[in-house]
């Protein structure tokens, strides 16, 4: 066994728009992800959290492939994952969408749906692929007969797990869940994360969690990396990371979490807007909205660097006990 | 009539009829009926009834090649323009553009001139023609298609650019490909026609309708009749095939669905049998709803959304009305103003009194009156109900002036004030904006600020911060905290979120399918609640603190509400239901400021 980490992403930055028109000049693009590196373990959950606009559903879309990083590398089980090449990273890394209707098409059914990765990515026999559907199929507490019925006939939680059920027939080792259950009932959420947690057990996965949702990111992650402005402000421990911020910016965003028994904060005119993407902030992107923000944070963006066991953050006067 | 032209055209070779082609120059201009020709003769003394079935025949076959041909080379461009974008989409498109900026029978006669005249090239020339048309229609989808998720989905399983167009888009836009293809054959049918009349489809002797035509210009005035015949054939023709493609396209497009599309009336029916339940509320309160019972008529199926919803609300009081999707929660929000969308809506029982006003059988007039003024309402998604194409300042003001005749300038003081009350950055800047430039919360504070244009009694908070992020979640909610508090505002909050209504609600109800089943003070219900379904449904939301774990659920899902289970809904799911649950109604059981509907509640902590 190789000691390299599951996933390794090193310095991806993603810039919408910048190609030249036909005719005219470039324009400035627009950054959607700057400069992001972590690492994965194998069998490690990563929750990635952030608010709209934060990158997130870029940085997912590039590591599955799905879109061309402008800069940095994707490596997966220490092997340099080359240009976006869904077809060929498709038996490494899977995704699964938000939407669970408008991921599967209306006019398939199920069968074909989960054949075609059967069929492309692992050219298996019509014979095994019969045993693997019936299996994917337990897998996500399907019936059978579900086979043969049309995306349209399922409830949304069902929908999901014929979502799973195609992200895990390409067999992959890491599976990027974009906002799997912020569509569902919490009923119906709490029964998905539960399923996702068991296959990942079962199946020694790794996954990387996207959510807007910090209670969920914590029920489901080891560790949790938070998004602002298209970077990472903070990285460590799940359960550190939202008991105690170190970035204001997760401070922040767990304060606001409505919870039982905590008083609604006083109604402020704060304009809780994202600096213009066009023209970015020449300091840190929170300063605008940060309590503690200083001149120093205005002029200079701050790195990420390591403040404790485990833990990272970008930011000129990390909180402390 | 469709159906017998083709038959018609189909059976062709097999009639007993003349030869089409052979002259008879003894017999030319042979008036119709006469004995051995029915329609009569042309110029040359052919039998005009042959000729005229065996020009239909060639005339449709021409026609629907062409239109086959257009589709099926249109739709292909189509595909790959709007499917690859970019580059190819350009070049595509602009070729497509260049060919339609030429009218099109030049075009046409340009490229009959081009490869000499004949049917083979008439046909070409009209189905190249038309291509534009398909293409630019199946762009437009694709497109729409294209960035949907499941074709990421199809890229992760390992299909090519080629696979996907063919297996993932083309079954999705073969619908308005086909609705096309009906709807312009008639017209393709019209222009080859166009171009055997110029001399330039079907050669002679060989009749098309086109071409039969040209022939009988020359003696329009002496013998109208040689004319008349094709004429009339190809305006049945065209005709009934232009009725089928609407028939087709009426029966395929899904915006019309099922049957006309029906306008909903301005108020929900109300088709109450029996007379309306007293109130329980007792008076005092500023809304009551009693028993309200809400259905979905459609067809022959009968969905009760709100099976019998008791509430009441009062002055400055916040009661948050929990539950997950199909519950009714949204159903009885609206019910209170007859907003529920009618057909299929009707209001089947119960009243909602309004200061002890009965609302409910309250003549349109003055139910106008009420919306807005007193009882306004603001939901999930400001960017549906903001008007995209007005700035916010002018949808501000007419709600305003709604319900209070004032001058422009005065209403539009009164909107500055309004987006300042909501606490809006720079008001006097944003009231010009339109609603796309401003951010989701920003949409939100305008939808609130609409709400209490009017300065109403009670707002109905259908789901206003679902859409927003944590941070700005925050925000909003600690905006209505305080509108309440300052101006006695009673809000009706609609939420699946417990944490949301601990922050915001002295008073909670859950609902579940179409019922309430529990109700009490918020603090009370949240840590002990009594029914089953409130138990679960809290444990299943995880808390932040616990750190990484299994989740609590509850197995199966909410019956569907046309085949309720008899007695309590929530029994086939429950842990603690027993035989009696499922025997006959539960009801609604008070004690104190505490209700719930459960034969055996959760033994209070």
């Amino acid at each position: 066994m190789t000691t390299a980490p599951a996933l390794k992403v090193e310095g991806l930055s993603k810039t919408f728009g910048a190609r030249a028109p036909l005719l005219g000049r470039a324009r400035p693009g627009v950054q959607a992800v700057r400069d992001v590196s972590f690492a994965v373990a194998r069998g490690e959950t990563l929750g990635i959290v952030g608010e709209s606009g934060s990158g997130k559903s870029t940085l997912a879309r590039m590591l599955a492939g799905l879109l061309a990083p402008t800069a940095g590398c994707i490596e997966i089980a220490g092997t340099r994952l080359g240009i976006a090449k869904p077809a060929r990273s498709g038996r490494l890394i899977q995704y699964v969408f938000q939407d669970p209707a408008a991921s599967l098409n209306p006019r398939r059914s199920v069968r074909r749906i989960l054949e075609t990765p059967l069929k492309l990515l692992h050219h298996m026999p019509q014979a095994a692929r019969e045993q693997r559907l019936a299996e994917l199929l337990a897998a996500v507490s399907l019936p059978t007969d579900a086979l043969d019925r049309y995306p349209h006939e399922f409830s949304g939680g069902q929908a999901q797990r014929i979502g799973i059920a195609r992200a895990l027939a390409a067999d992959p080792r890491i599976l990027v869940l974009d906002e799997p259950v912020s569509a569902l009932d919490v009923s119906v959420q709490a029964q998905v994360l539960n399923l996702l947690a068991e296959l990942q057990q079962r199946m020694g996965l790794t996954y990387l969690f996207i959510t807007h949702d910090l209670a969920v990111a914590e029920a489901v992650s080891d560790r949790v990396m938070v998004l602002y402005f298209g970077a990472v402000v903070e990285l460590g421990p799940a359960r550190e990371i939202l008991a105690r911020p170190a970035h204001p910016y997760t401070r922040l965003l767990a304060d606001s979490a409505p919870v039982t028994g905590r008083p609604l904060p006083a109604p402020g005119t704060a304009d809780a807007g994202l600096p213009d993407p066009r023209h970015p902030p020449a300091g840190c992107a929170f300063a605008g909205r940060c309590p503690r923000a200083d001149a120093l944070c205005r002029g200079q963006a701050p790195p990420l660097e390591r403040i404790g066991d485990d833990r990272l953050a970008a930011c000129h006067h990390p909180l402390r006990e | 009539m469709l159906a017998l032209i083709l038959l018609l055209a189909l059976a062709t070779p097999f009639l007993p009829l003349q030869d089409p082609n052979a002259t008879a120059t003894a017999e030319r201009f042979a008036r119709p009926l006469s004995p051995d020709h029915l329609l009569g003769t042309d110029h040359l003394g052919r039998d005009l009834l042959a000729r005229l079935v065996h020009g239909t025949r060639l005339s449709l076959a021409m026609g629907l090649a062409a239109a086959l041909l257009a589709a099926v080379l249109g739709s292909i461009l189509g595909i790959v323009a709007g499917f690859l974008g970019g580059r190819a989409d350009n070049l595509i498109m602009r070729g497509i553009d260049m060919l339609m900026g030429f009218p099109y029978v030049l075009l046409a006669l340009a490229i009959v001139a081009a490869l000499g005249p004949g049917l083979v090239n008439a046909l070409i020339a009209v189905a190249a023609v038309n291509m534009p048309f398909f293409a630019r229609n199946i762009r437009g989808v694709t497109v729409a298609l294209a960035g949907r998720e499941f074709v990421d989905a199809a890229r992760l399983s390992g299909m090519g650019n080629l696979r996907i167009m063919a297996v993932e888009i083309l079954p999705n836009v073969l619908p308005v490909i086909v609705i096309a293809l009906t709807t312009t054959t008639g017209w393709m049918i019209l222009e080859t026609a166009g171009l055997s009349f110029l001399g330039l489809g079907s050669q002679p002797p060989q009749a098309d309708l086109g071409s039969m035509l040209g022939e009988a210009r020359a003696a329009l005035i002496s013998h109208p009749h040689v004319a008349v015949v094709p004429g009339v054939m190809i305006f049945l023709v065209v005709m009934s095939i232009n009725l089928f493609g609407d028939g087709v396209r009426d029966a395929l497009d899904p915006r019309l669905g099922a049957g006309a599309p029906t306008r909903p009336l301005p108020a929900t029916v109300v088709d109450r049998t029996g007379p309306p339940p007293p109130s329980q509320a007792g008076h005092g309160a500023l809304l009551a709803i009693d028993d309200l019972r809400t259905e979905f008529r459609i067809g022959r199926r009968v969905l009760p959304a709100a099976g019998g919803v008791s509430l009441s609300l009062g002055r400055g009081e916040a009661l948050g009305l929990v539950g997950e999707s199909g519950s009714g929660k949204s159903v009885t929000a609206l019910s209170v103003m007859r907003l529920v969308a009618s057909p299929p809506g009707v209001i089947a029982g119960g009243t909602v009194r309004l200061d002890d006003t009965e609302v409910l059988d309250a003549p349109l007039r003055i139910l106008r009156g009420l919306r807005g003024r007193r009882v306004a309402y603001v939901f999930q998604d400001p960017q549906g109900t903001l008007h995209p194409l007005y700035r916010i300042g002018e949808q501000l003001t007419e709600a305003i002036r709604a319900h209070q005749p004032m001058s422009l300038q005065a209403a539009r003081a009164r909107a500055i004030e309004l987006l300042r009350d909501v606490r809006m950055p720079r008001p006097e800047d944003r009231i010009d904006d339109y609603p796309h430039q401003l951010s989701g919360g920003q949409r939100q504070r305008v939808g609130i600020a609409m709400a209490l244009a009017n300065d109403p009694d009670v707002i109905m908070a259908d789901e206003p911060t679902t859409a927003l992020d944590v941070t700005v979640q925050a925000q909003i909610l600690a905006l209505l905290d305080q509108l309440r508090r300052e101006r006695g505002l009673a809000i009706l909050f609609i939420t699946h979120d417990f944490g949301v209504v601990a922050q915001l609600c002295e008073r909670l109800a859950v609902m579940y399918a179409g019922r309430i089943v529990e109700e009490g003070p918020t603090a009370e219900v949240l840590a002990a609640p009594a029914h089953p379904y409130t138990r679960r449904l809290i444990a299943c939301v995880p808390a932040p603190g616990a750190g990484r774990r299994r989740l609590e659920t509850i197995p199966g899902l909410p019956p569907p509400l046309d085949a309720l289970p008899p007695g309590c809904a929530f029994a086939p799911r429950c842990h603690r239901a027993r035989p009696a649950c499922s025997d006959g109604e539960v009801v609604l059981r008070r004690t104190g400021m505490r209700a719930v509907r459960c034969l055996y509640p959760e033994a209070a902590a």
